[in-house]
């Protein structure tokens, strides 16, 4: 039925945004139709967007979807243009491409105990993880960390979906002041966990890994490196994975994060930083 | 292969042809040079990235070139063409200006005459085959350019004629990729009556021909042309949809689809796997070409960033290679750099764009290889090690196998490299189709007939050959179309 609909029209007016909500100053929340993708996506997967036909083509995870309404949830931190020129989109309007879903979708299944740790944005993207692995049954442990309280997004939802939810704050605004890795230590030591994810930046991940490498724990990270096509053509989302070049968009995102160089991944973020800030500038200067 | 000589000794007893043959000697025909491609000077093209270097021949020229064809007897140029066009058949039709009349015998066989003669290797193929290159040791007749004039007349005359369809049978196709194999695949059953869709994963419409073959060698309008064409004989396009992902194929089965069609290209750059080679300033030429050709990342109007060079290294030799080093020079890079582990020789491109890009001032570092990159305290390139080479015994391929020379390493200062040495099978659909037979490299496994090991599903072009060429995928769509025409008939006088 959709599948006649998206032909018959050619696609492009079903991605209209039925809703928009800032979740803080700088993260919004977008919900838009997408009948096709809300049907067929699983925890983990994404989708790449392009905001007019001049815009770039950016990942962003589906934060939730539903099937019946035919929508998904996109959430995303205004870092740079195309995230600037999202968030000024409103209800009404129509993503000029959507497609997706995309990457290989989380492996869940009841395994124990999960450590669930997600750091600013990245707590987005854990949300249907977090949702997953309750759903399967098992205990859900979620460390959720940001500079200050107005950082901390989804907190009610996260606690829906977690047996229990730890807040950290680097200036202590709310919950407890320190990193995550303080937050996730505190769980290790005190009971046995089988499994921890991490999302966030890639120096959060980086740390929340070597913390349970320390400890023996199968760790996934979910990387958000730099794409272009998102369906394994370019190259552009390489990584390093147990000494292998691996492409994000089709191998991962979530990867052993044991086996992640992170050092390199950052570094590749930083490849086009000063083409970004060069078109942020000029974007800004225009508004 | 009878019927087919058969057939062409009756085109040629037509009388139109036998009165032009008389109409001028061998001797003089064979006397005319090659004409030459009126084309945009060095200076003045790699300035842009979207002005074409061939201008295309004028009318004079077209008529002086199509009459040094002799009509032979037994036209050998046929057997180059992996389609088979009539070539002197429509050579002659040019001679005699009827070039609607050219152009429509052109289109019997190849659904793109005017992509093809832009970019077919003519050297190794039709051209390679003519009288002219076999017994007369001459320059050939320029079969490409004529292709080139016929359909680019019929273009710009407006007098496109869209080709008559079957009536609707009402039966539903999927095409999944919308590259060349595809568009011809489509424009085929479209004619017999069948109801087609073309899925697209990116957001336009043309596979490589959009985003890999550069502006300056294919602009997008005459593509452009083509799909107005398919879509006035109904063909439907979806973009920005991953048949397997977007939707399975259960799915567009429940929906009645009854036919697949999969060309969904060999689409996964290779790497060589050298150290530093994931430091920034190294990119595929994939990712080069797709910024710059489908986000226009070489505009400030787009979004879509594109690192900038002042020395660029190409490693590789194929066309690939040299659409992205002429491409960096379009960027303003002060020194582009091929480098290739084999001779001049035995590069794969075309010959016409290595002549060009050596005109446009690239420079040429064969018999040597990259082993090793090196980069700033950012982690941006900025040197090379090439390891220099030498040709040794002839390998499976028929070339002469690259041997490295010991001691031989030298670092050259580079600010951005372009990883050009190839591409395998998109392996998207086979992984998502775990009864569909596929060969270790990767490529989908198809009868003669283009079908693969689900019956209903076929496929061509680079997912089934692994990486090769227009005309080869669009020769793969045309004949997919007709097999599968024969099955789904077949199945219908079974019910
Ligand atoms: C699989 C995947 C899923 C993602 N999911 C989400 C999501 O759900 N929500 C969300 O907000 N973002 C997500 N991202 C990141 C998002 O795609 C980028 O933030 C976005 O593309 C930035 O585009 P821009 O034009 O606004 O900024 P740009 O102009 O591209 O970048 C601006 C600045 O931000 C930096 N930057 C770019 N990307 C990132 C990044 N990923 N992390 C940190 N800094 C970055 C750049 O280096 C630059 O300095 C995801 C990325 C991937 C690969
Ligand atoms: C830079 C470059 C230059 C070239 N130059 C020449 C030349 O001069 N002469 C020549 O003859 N050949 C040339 N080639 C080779 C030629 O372009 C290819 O052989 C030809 O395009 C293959 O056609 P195709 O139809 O098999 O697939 P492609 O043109 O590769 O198209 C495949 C399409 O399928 C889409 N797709 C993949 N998976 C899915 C899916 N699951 N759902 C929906 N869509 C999907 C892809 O996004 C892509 O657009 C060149 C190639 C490149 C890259
Ligand atoms: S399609 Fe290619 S090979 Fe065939 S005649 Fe035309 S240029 Fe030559
Ligand atoms: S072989 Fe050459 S001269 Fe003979 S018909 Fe073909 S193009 Fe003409
Ligand atoms: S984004 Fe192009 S290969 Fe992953």
């Amino acid at each position: 039925m959709h599948i006649q609909t998206v032909i018959s029209t050619n696609s492009n007016f079903m991605n209209r945004i039925v809703d928009k909500e800032f979740l803080s100053e700088n993260v919004v929340k977008i919900v838009v139709e997408a009948p096709l993708i809300a049907k067929s996506r699983k925890p983990g997967n994404f989708i790449i967007l392009r905001i007019s036909d001049k815009g770039e083509r950016i990942p962003l995870t589906i934060a939730a979807a539903d099937e019946e309404k035919g929508t998904i949830t996109l959430i995303a931190q205004k870092v740079g243009v195309s995230t600037e020129k999202l968030a000024k989109m409103e209800v009404g309007d129509s993503l000029h491409d959507l497609v997706g879903p995309l990457g290989k979708a989380t492996e869940i299944s009841k395994i124990g105990t999960i450590l669930a740790c997600g750091g600013g944005v990245g707590i987005a993207p854990l949300l249907p993880i977090v949702e997953g692995f309750k759903k399967a049954g098992n205990r859900v442990i979620s460390v959720l960390a940001a500079r200050s309280k107005d950082l901390i997004i989804l907190e009610d939802e996260m606690r829906k979906w977690s047996d229990e939810v730890i807040i950290m704050t680097d200036d202590g605004s709310h919950g407890t002041k320190g990193l995550v890795t303080e937050g996730a230590e505190m769980v290790i030591k005190r009971e046995k966990v089988d499994e921890c994810i991490a999302i966030g930046p890639a120096i959060m991940m980086k740390f929340t890994s070597l913390l349970t490498k320390k400890y023996d724990i199968p760790t996934q990270a979910s990387l958000n490196s730099i794409m272009v096509d998102g369906t394994g053509m370019c190259g552009a989302c390489r990584v390093t994975v147990g000494g292998k070049t691996k492409f994000t968009c089709v191998d991962g995102p979530e990867f052993d994060a044991h086996q992640i160089d992170f050092d390199e991944m950052m570094m590749r973020l930083g490849g086009y930083r000063e083409e970004e800030k060069k078109d942020y500038e000029r974007f800004m200067s225009q508004v | 292969m009878t019927i087919l000589s058969e057939y062409l000794k009756e085109r040629r007893n037509e009388e139109w042809r036998a009165e032009l043959r008389k109409k001028l000697k061998g001797k003089e025909r064979t006397s005319i040079p090659r004409v030459k491609m009126p084309e945009v000077e060095p200076q003045e093209r790699t300035k842009h990235q979207n002005v074409e270097v061939n201008l295309g021949l004028t009318e004079e020229q077209a008529l002086v070139e199509a009459s040094r064809c002799m009509d032979c007897a037994t036209p050998t140029c046929i057997d180059g063409c992996p389609v088979q066009i009539n070539i002197p058949e429509f050579v002659k039709n040019i001679e005699r200006k009827e070039y609607g009349l050219a152009a429509q015998t052109l289109k019997k066989t190849s659904a793109l005459p005017a992509v093809c003669g832009r970019v077919c290797p003519q050297e190794k193929q039709c051209e390679e085959q003519c009288f002219y290159t076999t017994k007369l040791g001459k320059d050939p007749i320029a079969i490409g350019y004529l292709e080139r004039f016929a359909a680019d007349w019929e273009r710009e005359s407006g007098e496109m004629s869209v080709p008559e369809c079957a009536p609707a049978n009402g039966k539903k196709i999927a095409a999944i990729g919308s590259g060349p194999a595809s568009l011809s695949f489509a424009g085929d059953m479209a004619k017999l009556g069948y109801d087609v869709t073309v899925f697209e994963a990116l957001h336009e419409i043309g596979g490589v021909l959009k985003y890999g073959i550069p502006e300056f060698r294919l602009p997008n309008s005459v593509v452009d042309v083509e799909l107005e064409n398919l879509r006035k004989m109904g063909v439907k396009f979806v973009n920005n949809f991953i048949v397997g992902r977007t939707a399975s194929f259960d799915d567009l089965k429940e929906e009645g689809f009854e036919g697949f069609f999969v060309a969904s290209g060999a689409g996964l750059p290779r790497f060589m796997n050298i150290p530093g080679e994931n430091y920034n300033g190294i990119m595929s030429s994939n990712e080069y070409l797709t910024r710059v050709n489908l986000m226009g990342a070489a505009s400030d109007d787009n979004d879509t960033p594109v690192l900038r060079g002042k020395t660029v290294a190409v490693i590789g030799g194929g066309n690939t290679a040299m659409d992205s080093v002429r491409t960096s020079k379009r960027l303003g890079a002060e020194r582009s750099i091929i480098v290739y582990r084999r001779s001049r020789a035995e590069m794969p491109a075309r010959v016409e764009e290595v002549n060009h890009a050596e005109e446009e001032g690239i420079e040429f570092m064969n018999l040597a290889n990259p082993v090793e990159y090196f980069a700033d305290e950012k982690g941006r390139v900025n040197k090379m090690r090439v390891q220099h080479m030498e040709l040794g015994e002839p390998d499976a391929s028929g070339r002469r196998r690259p041997v490295p020379v010991e001691g031989s390493e030298e670092d050259i200062d580079v600010d951005l490299v372009i990883v050009a040495v190839g591409v395998s099978p998109n392996p998207l659909i086979p992984s998502c189709l775990p009864e569909l037979k596929v060969s270790k490299w990767g490529t989908i496994e198809v009868g003669d007939n283009m079908q693969s090991s689900i019956p209903v599903l076929f496929a061509g072009g680079d997912i089934v050959r692994g990486g090769a060429t227009v005309i080869l995928a669009m020769g793969d769509g045309r004949k997919a179309a007709a097999s599968m025409h024969e099955y789904l008939s077949g199945e219908q006088k079974n019910d």
